[in-house]
């Protein structure tokens, strides 16, 4: 039992936090919100040369063997500074999808090209009407000519326009909602037959809907096992989940603090705010789901590096389901003790709270994964290759 | 960061779970599975085995008859009784009075209560709340006045839990009225036997009796029966409710009641299915489930870092509140569970020894009156709403 950071751990948290209090201003963030690619490239640079992009990944392709918990610490920090870049899609899903699915030439190619910042990608697995299903898929791939031709549909791609290669769940096999038959793609948006449509979503961020018309590619597309793909989607599905519960922690922690401070200098009837029992007990209800929803994002970034698909899968949506209930109660309550500030755009507030509902919705709200903790003891097991060996330099 | 126990911490739980298994008697046990009601004698009894293993009080320095154990072996040994069915220890003497007489006690008292705890040959109750001193405890009134070699006390005290069996109570008395409300309190021991004490039972809306008034009338106390100075009766109680307060939380015991929960809906029909297998109702389950997991591993941080050498402050709260919330919708839970046969009212039929006939499943039969007395949790130990002062302006700085 052993709650606390390797003096490794530290640094990297600290370092991170360093620079998006450098990088990272509120202005700065509304100036990115407001540009046309919707992130920045600086900022990505910056990352790159921080080592971050390289954390999920071993050290055998520049990256730097970071476990779940580096990846926790990372997403809290940019959860502190509602960070808009791709950074979840391109180096918790998509590097994880590489690293645990991919042959030794695309890790070879492509591993390093995330490390170095030139390459970002998105995961593009939701379809329309599928809602939160990640077995459900639609999008067909069939083989011609030694080619795969590729048709279908995909929505709410997240960082869909910003990413140089997508990772699409294709059908190969099977049903709409089988397991089996799933295969997991790399797609180039710049293929004949890809069409696309970037808009923002409301927290700030950008996602794409994103149509395959006989798209032609060819076979050192397919990442891992033909039509076995659904295992390895789960599992860096998980990867994503944990990495957004830290993200929802860390806005939680600086929403909090906010709010904390508004009610110790807003005055009225004389006194501070923060004076007045009923906006007290508030605020402490709303401290005391932010320890529980830490406690449940230290779980997942724990259990996610488990061999034990059961035990992962459990531990997995018992925290986003959690963190998705303690999101949405302290971005309301944290709008509310801001009285009408709290309805600005102009305060911070207004945009955790945004981002927080959105992370509650990602990979299922907190229903379905209230479900899916439930299923999980029945569900088949999906056995993980063992946790990679954290080797980390220093930066 | 790593949420297993250490191969030290594993080997130390099978050597609990080997001695509860071996020593807690099956009776007590089934009784406390069952939410059966329990009398002192089921009480004291445990408590001799643990004494007798040496185990009943744990968290006391080893010189004083403690384990010497780790925050988190204690945790787990409290875990490992509970989720075994053994009765939770009468906190009054090992847990409350027992710390404050080793930390503000002089060498008599310490020589002559401390093993009396210990044995269970005193059994404690505790005398803090008064009618007119509920959340503001340091308005009361019971007053001890200085007469030679003893004090003589004129008060009363109101919610005595267990005062009926106790044959000793530390009381909070007024000692002086001058200065600021707390200065005027001093922590006095008291004989129950005493001539002059009285204690009348008050009936809780279960139809059970666990609390009592005690009244005192010209009661005279030693003077060696103060604990430390007066007037400083008001820190040494402070000092109590900031000791040992993570087991407030009870998680072992929430996790015994999920598993009968679970097996209560497992029995239970609706609309020919299992209960369980109802998504309205499962859905309540697991959203507890999920609550109480978040709520354990949050105890593990704050055990972590006692290990550390951090000891829990006014966390503790943060605890009581979450812990309490959980054991009550339990308690909810169980009794909605069994729709029509939580209304039956049949008192003896939680108690020893009963020949009758159940009119539902014999677990139905407690459940409504566990669920009555369980709205207590939220109230005793300063309500939930104290517990939310205490965080506001202990950890917010409000």
């Amino acid at each position: 039992m052993d709650f606390s950071y390797s003096e490794e751990q530290g640094l990297l948290r600290d370092s991170v936090e360093r620079f998006l209090q450098k990088n990272y201003s509120f202005e700065q963030r509304r100036a990115i919100i407001k540009s046309r690619e919707g992130m920045s490239a600086t900022v990505w640079e910056g990352f790159a040369s921080l080592g971050l992009l390289g954390l999920t990944f071993s050290p055998d392709y520049e990256g730097y063997g970071g476990t779940g918990v580096e990846t926790m610490l990372v997403m809290e920090a940019l959860g502190r500074h509602l960070v808009l870049e791709p950074y979840w899609s391109t180096v918790v899903a998509c590097a994880s999808v590489i690293q645990w699915g991919g042959d030794a030439q695309q890790k070879k190619i492509l591993l390093p090209r995330i490390a170095d910042g030139s390459m970002k990608f998105a995961l593009a697995h939701s379809e329309p009407g599928t809602r939160f299903d990640l077995a459900h898929v639609e999008t067909t791939a069939h083989q011609d000519a030694g080619q795969w031709v590729l048709n279908g549909r995909k929505t709410l791609v997240v960082h869909g326009a910003a990413a140089d290669l997508l990772v699409v769940p294709v059908r190969t096999n099977g049903k709409p909602t089988d397991r089996a038959g799933i295969s997991l793609f790399f797609v180039n948006p710049g293929e004949e037959g890809v069409g696309g449509r970037d808009y923002p979503t409301y927290d700030g961020m950008r996602a794409a809907e994103v149509s395959f018309d006989n798209v032609h590619i060819g076979p050192e597309s397919v990442i891992g096992v033909l039509d076995g793909g659904y295992a390895l989607l789960e599992s860096v599905v998980d990867r994503a989940i944990a990495a957004l519960c830290a993200e929802a922690v860390g806005c939680m922690e600086a929403l909090n603090t906010q709010t904390l401070e508004y009610l110790k200098t807003r005055r009225q009837f004389g006194v501070p705010i923060g004076k007045f029992q009923a906006l007290q007990h508030r605020m402490v209800d709303i401290r005391i789901e932010y320890e529980m929803a830490k406690s449940m994002a230290i779980l997942a970034a724990v259990k996610v590096d488990s061999t034990d698909a059961v035990e992962r899968r459990r531990a997995v949506s018992a925290a986003k389901e959690r963190i998705g209930r303690a999101a949405r109660f302290v971005g309301q309550q944290a709008i509310q003790l801001h009285g009408g500030m709290g309805m600005t755009d102009e305060l911070p507030a207004g945009h955790y709270f945004k981002r927080l509902t959105a992370i509650d919705t990602l990979f299922g709200n907190a229903d379905h994964h209230l479900d899916q903790f439930w299923l999980a003891d029945s569900t088949p097991a999906v056995e993980l290759p063992v946790r990679l060996k954290s080797r980390w330099k220093k930066i | 960061m790593d949420l297993n126990y250490t191969s030290e911490d594993l080997a130390f739980r099978d050597q609990v779970t080997a001695f509860v298994g071996d020593k807690l008697p099956g009776d007590i046990a089934r009784k406390v599975l069952e939410h059966k009601r329990l009398g002192k004698e089921d009480l004291v009894r445990w408590q001799k085995i643990l004494h007798e293993q040496g185990w009943i009080a744990p968290g006391w320095p080893t010189e004083y008859g403690g384990c010497g154990w780790s925050a988190v072996q204690r945790h787990i040994f409290d875990e490992v009784c509970a989720e075994a069915g053994a009765p939770s220890v009468v906190a009054f003497g090992v847990y409350m009075v027992g710390p404050v007489i080793m930390t503000f006690g002089n060498s008599a008292q310490k020589s002559y209560y401390l093993p009396r705890i210990l044995s269970s040959e005193d059994f404690w109750c505790q005398g803090y709340s008064e009618p007119g001193s509920g959340s503001d405890l340091a308005s009361l009134n019971t007053r001890a006045v200085r007469q030679g070699d003893h004090y003589v006390v004129n008060g009363q005290k109101t919610w005595t839990t267990m005062a009926q069996w106790a044959d000793k109570i530390f009381c909070l008395v007024r000692t002086s009225s001058e200065g600021k409300k707390q200065e005027g309190i001093s922590f006095l021991l008291i004989d129950m036997h005493s001539p002059g004490v009285t204690v009348r039972p008050i009936i809780m809306l279960d139809g059970e009796h666990e609390v009592n008034e005690v009244f005192f009338d010209n009661v005279e106390v030693p003077v060696e029966n103060l604990i430390g100075e007066e007037g400083r009766g008001w820190t040494y109680a402070k000092f109590l409710l900031s000791h040992e307060r993570t087991g407030i939380a009870a998680v072992g015991r929430s996790k015994r009641e999920l598993r009968q929960l679970k097996n209560i809906a497992y029995q239970e029909q609706k609309g020919g299915r299992p209960l369980m297998e109802d998504q309205r109702f499962r859905d309540k389950i697991a959203r507890l489930e999920i609550d109480l997991w978040a709520l354990e591993i949050t105890v593990l941080r704050v055990l972590a870092a006692d290990n550390e050498g951090h000891p829990p402050g006014p966390e503790a709260s943060i605890l009581k509140i979450k812990g309490t919330e959980i054991q009550q919708a339990l308690t909810e839970l169980m009794l909605e569970a069994v729709g029509n046969y939580g209304m039956p009212h049949l008192p003896m039929a939680w108690g020893d020894h009963w020949l009758g006939e159940y009119v539902g499943p014999e677990y139905a039969a407690p459940l409504a009156a566990r669920y009555f007395n369980f709205r207590k949790v939220s109230i005793y130990g300063g309500t939930n709403e104290i517990q939310r002062n205490i965080v506001s302006q202990m950890i917010l700085g409000l």
